[in-house]
């Protein structure tokens, strides 16, 4: 579905050069929801711009259903981190969400249906003829979500859609997206820098290393599809998990290069052995604010 | 209702005020020059008739509006090119700058030269004074486009006229009100220099004839007209920037009252 193929970005300008990505290649399944995890800064967003065709990649390249991805394509929908500055203060709720059918051509009646289905969907119903400056954050970035799945789009690509709302909406929302997922069989790349949301959301966790960032490891979720935010977190499988995670961020922050073969399993096995992980936290590590590292049972 | 009373009540309370100082101060004045208040409102009626009105304010207010019209949509339409374009940009931002330094009104008889002394060079002069608020200010809005937003168009496909009409112009609106609310002032003053040089017509042209013959009372009701016709105008730009910045002003207050 989507191919990402040694996908190389140099911002280059005002005598500063930045490789925000150096070398990365993975792909993500039709119908998949992958979460793409990595410390702040590590170019996260620079990836997924790319593969939604808003900037030009330096190396490689991206393809969506096998054809190469040059600008936004039509199939595919974008949910921003900063909601506040993604949608259109100017327009009320139900036009932010129907602006971009009118744009793809759509009949009056098929518009208003979709909207509202949209709307409904997201638990925003009522307030279609709000503006968006009257709404809370959780509220705004849900209609960025309607928005997104009126669009109806194939691939969803999220980035750190969660970020800047609290914990209790952070919760909310992250269950919308995976009974919408459930409901509604899109592609979903979800990133973010939180590593209990990845392991939480994911049906597959992609790990990104600190810059220069490549693929640190992939990892299968193997945790049962119907999850929820009680029981799923304090599961002794999530926990494994969301460690296994922890500690390879950890590695990749201080340079340690990924083990020779990057076997989920066979990694797994290791992360579990007590003493190891043990001296992994508690080694001296400059801490990253932006990477939640709260102790495993955290809910 | 009370609410509309009292603001009414604040809103009259100065003009009240000013008026009664000057009703009391020039009561008793016998200067040709500062004729009583009391005289001035008396001749009021006399002067302006409905025939004057329909052969000297509608010609100027015509012109005000035509040469205003050609501001806003030259200086919003070449605004909105040099803003979306840095390298435009580049090129005119010097000349802007220097065209708007010259003071409009003594362009009036350099266009005199060219455009005649019609209808036409009032308009024109009209016209070149206020299209510079309207489109440095344009430029500027249309320049502070959000890049969050542009790329949210970019990525529903929201791109050529769609996005100019919902997201550029959208956005660039409240600096382009300002411009135009700037340019408002600046035509009626265009307007009335324009009709003193050469006229045989309108507001500015009556003003200078009442003051030639020595008709000081009725050159004050024409003063007294010019500031009604210019509060008009303000009032009728409000509530046109109240229907289409409402987001605006709504936003700025809901962020004001949560930080
Ligand atoms: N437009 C840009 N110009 C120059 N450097 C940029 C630009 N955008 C991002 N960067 C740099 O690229 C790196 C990765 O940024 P980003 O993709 O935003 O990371 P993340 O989303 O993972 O936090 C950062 O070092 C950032 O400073
Ligand atoms: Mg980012």
């Amino acid at each position: 579905m989507l191919d990402v193929r040694g996908l190389r970005k140099v911002y280059e300008g005002s005598g500063r050069r930045v490789e925000a990505v150096r070398d990365l290649t993975f792909t993500v399944g039709a119908g998949e929801l992958v979460c793409l995890v990595g410390p702040s800064g590590c170019g996260k967003t620079t990836l997924l711009r790319c593969m939604g065709g808003l900037l030009t990649p330096t190396g490689g390249e991206v393809l969506l259903e096998g054809r190469k991805v040059t600008g936004p394509p039509p199939g595919t929908a974008f949910v921003f981190q900063e909601y506040g500055r993604s949608l259109f203060p100017w327009m009320r709720v139900a036009e932010n969400v129907e602006l971009p059918l009118k744009q793809k051509g759509l009949g009056k009646a098929r518009r208003r249906e979709l909207v509202t289905d949209a709307l409904e969907s997201v638990g925003l119903a009522d307030a279609a003829g709000a503006y968006p400056w009257q709404l809370s954050g959780g509220m705004q970035q849900r209609v960025a979500i309607a928005r997104a799945l009126a669009y109806e789009p194939r691939v969803l690509l999220m980035d750190e859609p969660f970020a800047a709302v609290d914990a209790q909406t952070r919760a909310d929302l992250e269950d919308l997206v995976r009974g919408l997922w459930r409901e509604r069989g899109m592609t979903i790349l979800f990133v973010t820098h939180d590593i209990d949301e990845a392991v939480y959301l994911g049906e597959r966790v992609i790990v990104l290393s600190g810059s220069p960032t490549v693929v640190r490891e992939q990892l299968t979720v193997d945790l049962p599809a119907e999850r929820d935010q009680l029981h799923t977190r304090v599961a002794p499988r999530f926990a494994e998990l969301r460690t296994h995670v922890y500690e390879q961020i950890q590695a990749a922050k201080r340079g340690i290069a990924p083990q020779d073969t990057p076997e989920t399993q066979d990694a797994l096995a290791k992360a579990d052995a007590p003493p190891k992980r043990d001296a992994l936290v508690k080694a001296d590590v400059p801490g990253d604010p932006d990477v939640r590292t709260d102790p495993p049972p955290s809910r | 209702m009370r609410h509309l009373l009292l603001r009414l009540g604040y809103a009259l309370a100065l003009p009240a005020v000013l008026v009664a100082v000057w009703w009391l101060a020039s009561d008793d004045s016998t200067d040709v020059y500062r004729p009583p208040l009391r005289t001035i409102l008396e001749t009021f009626p006399d002067v302006w008739t409905g025939d004057r009105l329909r052969s000297d304010v509608l010609p100027s207010v015509l012109r005000l509006t035509g040469g205003y019209a050609l501001a806003a949509v030259a200086g919003i339409a070449v605004g909105t090119v040099i803003g979306s374009h840095r390298r435009v940009r580049a090129v005119c931002e010097p000349v802007l700058e220097f065209l708007r330094a010259v003071p409009p009104p003594v362009l009036v008889p350099v266009i005199m030269l060219f455009a005649g002394i019609g209808d036409t060079m009032k308009i024109v002069v009209i016209a070149t004074g206020c299209v510079w608020p309207v489109l440095l200010n344009t430029v500027e809005g249309v320049r502070a486009v959000d890049p969050v937003m542009a790329e949210t168009a970019r990525s529903y496909g929201i791109t050529g006229v769609a996005r100019l009409r919902h997201l550029v112009l959208r956005s660039a609106s409240p600096q382009i009100f300002a411009g135009l609310r700037q340019a408002l002032s600046v035509g009626i003053i265009l307007m009335v220099i324009s009709e003193m040089f050469a006229a045989s017509n309108g507001l500015g042209f009556t003003i200078v004839q009442f003051q030639r013959g020595f008709a000081i009372p009725d050159m004050w009701t024409g003063i007294l007209v010019l500031g009604l016709l210019g509060f008009f105008l303000s009032v009728l730009f409000q509530l046109l920037e109240r229907r289409v910045l409402g987001w605006y002003h709504g936003r700025r207050a809901s962020t004001r009252r949560s930080p």
